[in-house]
């Protein structure tokens, strides 16, 4: 299987990085490099293999459904680029 | 007196309680190591003086009130990888920008409770993609190792190159580290230090910035097993903000440093014997099964059958969960933020520009392989080689084998800029061959020093375990450190 071009391109619109065309050529050339290395799992047989869920056998802990923190609206919104009045600030998202 | 910095934290902690010195003057002096050090190596990408010397004299006042701790007043560098409140904390990424934590990861939380000193921040690779500390938005660190002869610059290996040359050059007497394909234990055998990724839980991962969230792990790099041990106690803990931190008391791991391993089964995995392996590295592994036979263990061979599947799988499973972590760098919440012209383009935009090449490039093969129509293909099929990985450890578990004895990678350090792992991201994604079966099967891996090879640099083995037994490994560990001694660098910084 190899990647073409708008197939890079459609990627990273999805991944939301934007490539300039060299990049978008130079990361299909690398894509297919490492796509062409992992293509090598085809030889192994995994009839009847469960797919590994959990790498310890252990049960997702569950805790009480209660409060346990909060009230950190400053320490929240401390490291945003924008933010005014406790919320962060974005580009208009609707007309 | 003898440098303080080439004190290991075992001798610390006699020094401290003897009143040899104080911690003030300990972290003092490795003050002053790193600012006459860290122009030529870069391995801290922010120092904390002050809060380092403010933290020994607090130190200092609980040894006088004898309320030590079990590292009380021990200098340790910080992977940047660690959220620590008010300091730096940016994953080696431009994404992450100024950005200052207003909490403190379990791990790091857990060495300052018992008594543990921040120097500072240390460099690696971006977000803990790369084997070689090149891809840090820092700049790469330079190993104090060079090939004898050669001014030729190195690298430490990554992705906690930063950790691994701070430690093997004295700037620090122990460090934390982080392991999801080999970044503990390549970087330790690259510099002659001691490196260990425990089990999958074992280390709460809370406040660690997530990388591939199923594999990462983090574990201490040190001077010695006894120094690994002292580290991992402390580092380790049960953490119910962590839902996959594992429920089981943490053992005494310094008391086994020591223990005999006579009768201990010692497995020889044959599928680690890989093509153009130099004949160092084979030579060092013979020599290791060697002591392990002088000291009464059992060699036994083994087969671990999927071992050559494990680094492709490896290159779905960890780029799918890196794309998704990754999705909350997005210019909203924390970092860098580049304004365009609606939403969607400032999100582009700020990724594009905050984003390293490796990074990108991870985010891209994640994003694909995970994009409608090649989930089973790639991931799923990936997830089963995955089990079939675990199965092969786990057979030879049951046939009554304690540890497997392995090279810790297949090279030893090489040059910084090299061309050819430049010029194909697979010949880079090898040096983890020997390491990142240990993830894909959440097991503990140890890698120890073992050797110089013929050009003088450091080679390391690395022993694997069963589940939670880091405590057998640093009893198997240590008879290679006893039979092959220490390697510190000879300073030329």
């Amino acid at each position: 299987m190899s990647v073409d071009l708008p197939t890079v391109k459609r990627v990273a619109h999805l991944a939301r990085i934007k490539l300039s065309d060299e990049e978008t050529e130079g990361l299909r050339e690398e894509l297919n490099a490492i796509l062409g290395f992992v293509e090598q799992l085809g030889e192994v047989d995994v009839t009847g293999v469960e797919p590994m869920t959990s790498v310890t056998a252990m049960r997702l802990k569950a805790r009480q459904d209660e409060v346990t923190d909060g009230g950190k609206v400053d320490d929240i919104v401390a490291n945003a680029p924008a933010s005014e009045d406790h919320y962060f600030l974005v580009p208009k998202v609707v007309e | 007196m003898t440098d303080l910095t080439s004190l290991t934290i075992a001798e610390i902690g006699d020094g401290l309680s003897a009143k040899k010195f104080s911690a003030l003057e300990l972290t003092g002096a490795y003050v002053s190591a790193i600012e006459a050090a860290n122009d030529a190596l870069n391995a801290y990408v922010a120092v904390t003086a002050d809060k380092a010397l403010e933290m020994a004299k607090a130190s200092d006042q609980r040894i006088a009130k004898d309320e030590a701790g079990p590292l009380e007043g021990v200098p340790l560098g910080i992977k940047d990888l660690f959220c620590t409140e008010g300091v730096h904390a940016q994953a080696g990424s431009h994404v992450l920008d100024g950005f200052k934590p207003h909490y403190e990861s379990t791990v790091t939380a857990n060495l300052w409770a018992d008594g543990a000193v921040m120097l500072g921040k240390l460099n690696m690779d971006e977000f803990a993609m790369g084997s070689s500390n090149e891809t840090s938005y820092y700049g790469p660190v330079i190993s104090p190792w060079r090939s004898k002869g050669s001014n030729a610059q190195l690298v430490p290996g990554g992705s906690s190159g930063g950790s691994a040359a701070a430690v093997s050059a004295r700037l620090c007497a122990g460090a934390t580290a982080t392991d999801t394909g080999g970044s503990i234990r390549q970087p330790a055998a690259f510099t002659g230090t001691v490196g260990i990724k425990p089990t999958y839980g074992r280390c709460s991962r809370w406040g660690i910035i997530a990388f591939a969230s199923s594999l990462d792990q983090a574990g201490p790099i040190a001077r010695t097993v006894k120094d690994a041990a002292i580290l991992l106690k402390s580092m380790a803990s049960i953490d119910p903000k962590d839902s996959t931190s594992a429920d089981r008391e943490v053992p005494d791991f310094p008391a086994a440093v020591g223990q005999s391993v006579k009768g201990m089964k010692i497995g020889i995995p044959k599928e680690y014997r890989v093509e153009g392996m130099p004949a160092d590295i084979e030579a060092l592994w013979q020599k290791g099964i060697e002591w392990y036979r002088a000291a009464g263990a059992e060699i036994v061979d083994v087969s671990l059958p999927h071992t050559k599947y494990a680094l492709p799988a490896y290159y779905i499973v960890a780029p799918a969960e890196a794309s998704s972590n990754l999705a909350r760098y997005d210019g909203v919440r924390y970092g860098l933020r580049v304004e365009g012209d609606d939403i969607i383009d400032m999100y582009e935009k700020t990724r594009a520009a905050g984003f390293g090449r490796e990074v990108k490039r991870r985010i891209m093969i994640g994003t694909y392989v995970l994009s409608a129509g090649y989930y089973d293909a790639y991931y799923l099929k990936a997830q089963k080689v995955r089990t079939l990985i675990k199965r092969d450890f786990e057979e030879v578990f049951e046939a009554g084998v304690d540890a497997i004895l392995t090279p810790a990678t297949p090279s030893a350090a090489f040059g910084v800029a090299d061309e050819d792992m430049n010029a194909d991201p697979v010949k880079m994604y090898l040096n983890d061959v020997f390491t990142v079966t240990v993830n894909m099967a959440g097991l503990p891996g140890i890698a120890v020093p073992a050797g110089l090879d013929g050009k003088g640099l450091p080679l390391g083995l690395q022993l694997i375990g069963r589940p939670f037994d880091e405590a057998g490994l640093f009893k198997a560990a240590h008879v290679i450190e006893d039979a092959a001694g220490s390697f510190p660098p000879e300073k030329w910084w």
